[in-house]
């Protein structure tokens, strides 16, 4: 089973830059969890962070109970081996060659032959879609390929957490579908925590288990897929949306006469960059047929269910909808209204943003009581 | 330097500093953690000897010359020009030599040094490289700061040499001094701890250099042009370390060693 990650009151700042602060979160073991956010939030940063690369100015991360944070080195490379990365750009070696960068982590953490080595090496790259390949060197090939590459490398170790810093990002539609499925199946074999860190709106709405946004200097929200997809959020509805319209900015965001004018525009038929409304629970992506079950869902479903009656309306009725009618009774849940399995639409209720944004902060999952709930976010007016 | 944030002037190049000072120690813990990593070391070593063992020849030769001229004419002007050879020799070993070994090393592999260590660092292997549980410093700067140490070594004994030599040519053949004179004062007035001092200096500046270049190297200005900066300012800071240091040891070794003739 994947290792569990408790991140509390993480706050990081450069000099007097803060980046964000007082990051609550729990990656629950063996689950799939996106964190979303506007470029430039600091999401990698945040990724950073996890692993000792940048040291918080307070709060701590635990990974199977040692503080990141605040360990001795010793400890912080031994946490560091359960950790597999995938930096943004890949992060090869310039110097070696796709083989001896994918066998890199294995000559020197492990005492395998160069034949195990071979073995081990070609199975990775040919799990990324890469075989062929082993002889080029990072500079020589598309960045597509360099960002898979680079997460061969980060399997190679059978990692129990699984970092993806913008795993889409440089990839078409096509190949980011490629590499959602090869999340989700790596998930459903190895059991490992994975947190993908991403603004493609695909990859959230059907990948993970739980959504994170990051916004202005704060965690939005963290919590099951369910609660953020079917959130009314501004921000969240802005983003999922990929509108002008809303909150987030050019340069992050917006004051109050900008948004003025925009909404007038809209008003007056300008389009906004949107599409269509994209919010509302889809289907989540399942492993490849013939692989395990992911053990990770099965816990979560647990783990829900459990609280349930703390999640918003529309979140409670999509998750009661993604249940199995076997399931349902077993939990004794009443039949849903809508109907079992279909699209639930989303939510267009009038509570006020400070309540909807603090449900997912309250006890999420069992052990996340003591926890400090996320704060609302608070309607900004002009200004820096 | 990138601590934009000081609000004591000065700070900034305070906490600059200690970090480089921290890099220096954490470079000295890690000559002595195993494994070592020979082959990055003899790569390092003959990749620096490569880019400097040319111009290093080609400097001393006039350097060699430059002295014992200035030497011969100020001596035989003061009716000395029997201890030009000793002059010339000495200030060769202990300042010529060291010194033009030093400004190479830093020059020609130091900034490479720096070049490559910063490409690395925004190419974010350095980070990678961490995170798979590899300290960079024990994998990729310690067998670079050793190989810069060993070149600095053995450039300063090749200096040495070809700055004796040339003096020797100098002044026996354009100033008309006689092989024997030279020769004798040579003895008369150098002693062993002279090379010793000598070899000591190239020593600690190869050390230098490759630190100062690390250092640069892991943490560039942010930005395109920031690899640039940083090994622009990594010779420059060299430079200046390499002048005062040379100061301190000379002021210690001329208080220490006592003169050959008291
Ligand atoms: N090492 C650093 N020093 C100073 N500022 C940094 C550093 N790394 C990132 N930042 C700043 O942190 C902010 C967030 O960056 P980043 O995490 O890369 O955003 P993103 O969410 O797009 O991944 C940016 O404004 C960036 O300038
Ligand atoms: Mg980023």
């Amino acid at each position: 089973m994947g290792a569990e990650v408790v991140i509390e009151g993480l706050t990081k700042s450069f000099g007097k830059q803060a980046i964000w602060r007082d990051v609550t979160l729990n990656l629950p073991p063996g689950e799939v969890s996106v964190m979303l956010g506007p470029s430039g939030t600091g999401k990698s940063v945040f990724l950073k962070s996890m692993i000792g690369l940048l040291k918080p100015d307070k709060g701590k991360c635990e990974i199977n109970g040692v503080d990141i944070a605040r360990c001795s080195e010793r400890k912080l490379y031994e946490t560091r081996k359960l950790f597999g990365v995938l930096f943004q750009d890949g992060a090869l070696f310039g110097s070696m060659n796709l083989y001896d960068n994918v066998a890199f982590p294995l000559r020197e953490h492990t005492k395998k032959s160069e034949t195990e080595i071979r073995n081990i090496v070609l199975e990775k790259l040919e799990l990324t879609g890469l075989s062929g390949a082993e002889d080029k060197l990072p500079g020589e090939i598309s960045g597509g390929m360099r960002k898979r590459a680079g997460l061969a490398r980060a399997l190679v170790l059978d990692p129990e957490i699984i970092l993806c810093d913008e795993p889409d990002s440089g990839l078409d539609p096509v190949r980011t579908a490629y590499i959602s499925q090869l999340l989700v199946d790596l998930n459903a074999q190895i059991d490992a925590t994975i947190l993908i860190v991403t603004h493609n709106i695909n990859l959230a709405r059907t990948v993970p288990d739980n959504i994170g946004m990051l916004f202005r200097k704060e965690l939005v929200m963290f919590g099951p897929r369910e609660v953020l997809l079917t959130s009314d959020e501004p921000v969240v509805e802005q983003f999922l949306n990929g509108r002008r319209l809303g909150p987030i900015g050019m340069s992050e965001e917006k004051d109050s006469a900008q948004m003025a004018l925009e909404q007038e525009q809209a008003d007056a038929g300008h389009h906004d960059g949107s599409t269509e409304d994209v919010r509302g629970i889809v289907p989540q992506l399942q492993p490849t047929p013939g692989l395990p079950e992911r053990q990770g869902a099965i816990r979560r479903k647990d783990r829900v269910v459990q609280v349930l009656h703390t999640l918003p309306e529309p979140a409670r009725e999509g998750i009661i909808a993604s249940l199995t009618p076997e399931e349902r009774r077993h939990y004794g849940i009443p039949e849903p209204a809508v109907t079992a399995g279909g699209r639930t639409p989303a939510h267009r209720g009038n509570l006020p943003a400070g309540e909807v944004a603090d449900l997912p902060g309250s006890p999420a999952w069992p052990g996340a009581e003591q926890s400090a709930p996320t704060r609302p976010l608070r309607p900004r007016r002009g200004g820096a | 330097m990138s601590a934009r944030t000081a609000t004591v002037p000065g700070m900034g190049m305070l906490r600059e500093t200690g970090k480089l000072f921290a890099l220096g120690l954490d470079i000295g813990r890690g000559i002595f953690q195993r494994p070592f990593q020979l082959r990055e070391f003899i790569q390092q070593a003959w990749f620096i000897a490569s880019v400097t063992i040319l111009p290093t020849a080609l400097v001393a030769i006039p350097f060699g010359a430059i002295i014992s001229l200035q030497f011969g004419s100020l001596a035989s002007q003061l009716g000395a020009e029997s201890y030009t050879g000793a002059g010339s020799v000495l200030a060769t070993v202990q300042q010529a030599a060291p010194l033009v070994t030093a400004l190479l090393v830093a020059g020609a592999g130091g900034s490479a040094i720096c070049a490559d260590i910063g490409a690395r660092t925004i190419r974010e292997e350095i980070d990678a490289m961490e995170v798979l549980g590899v300290s960079a410093v024990q994998r990729l700067i310690v067998p670079r700061v050793l190989a810069c140490m060993l070149v600095a070594v053995l450039l300063n004994g090749m200096v040495s040499v070809i700055g004796v030599l040339g003096g020797y040519f100098f002044n026996v053949v354009l100033q008309d001094g006689t092989p024997g004179a030279y020769l004798a004062s040579f003895s008369a007035l150098a002693q062993l701890p002279d090379l010793w001092v000598g070899e000591l200096k190239a020593l600690i500046f190869g050390f230098l250099a490759a630190v100062v270049a690390a250092y640069r190297g892991l943490h560039p200005p942010p930005g395109p042009k920031g690899v640039g900066d940083a090994v622009n300012q990594s010779v420059v800071i060299t430079f200046l370390l390499l002048f005062v240091v040379n100061v301190v040891i000379t002021l210690i070794y001329l208080q220490l060693v006592p003169p050959k003739l008291g």
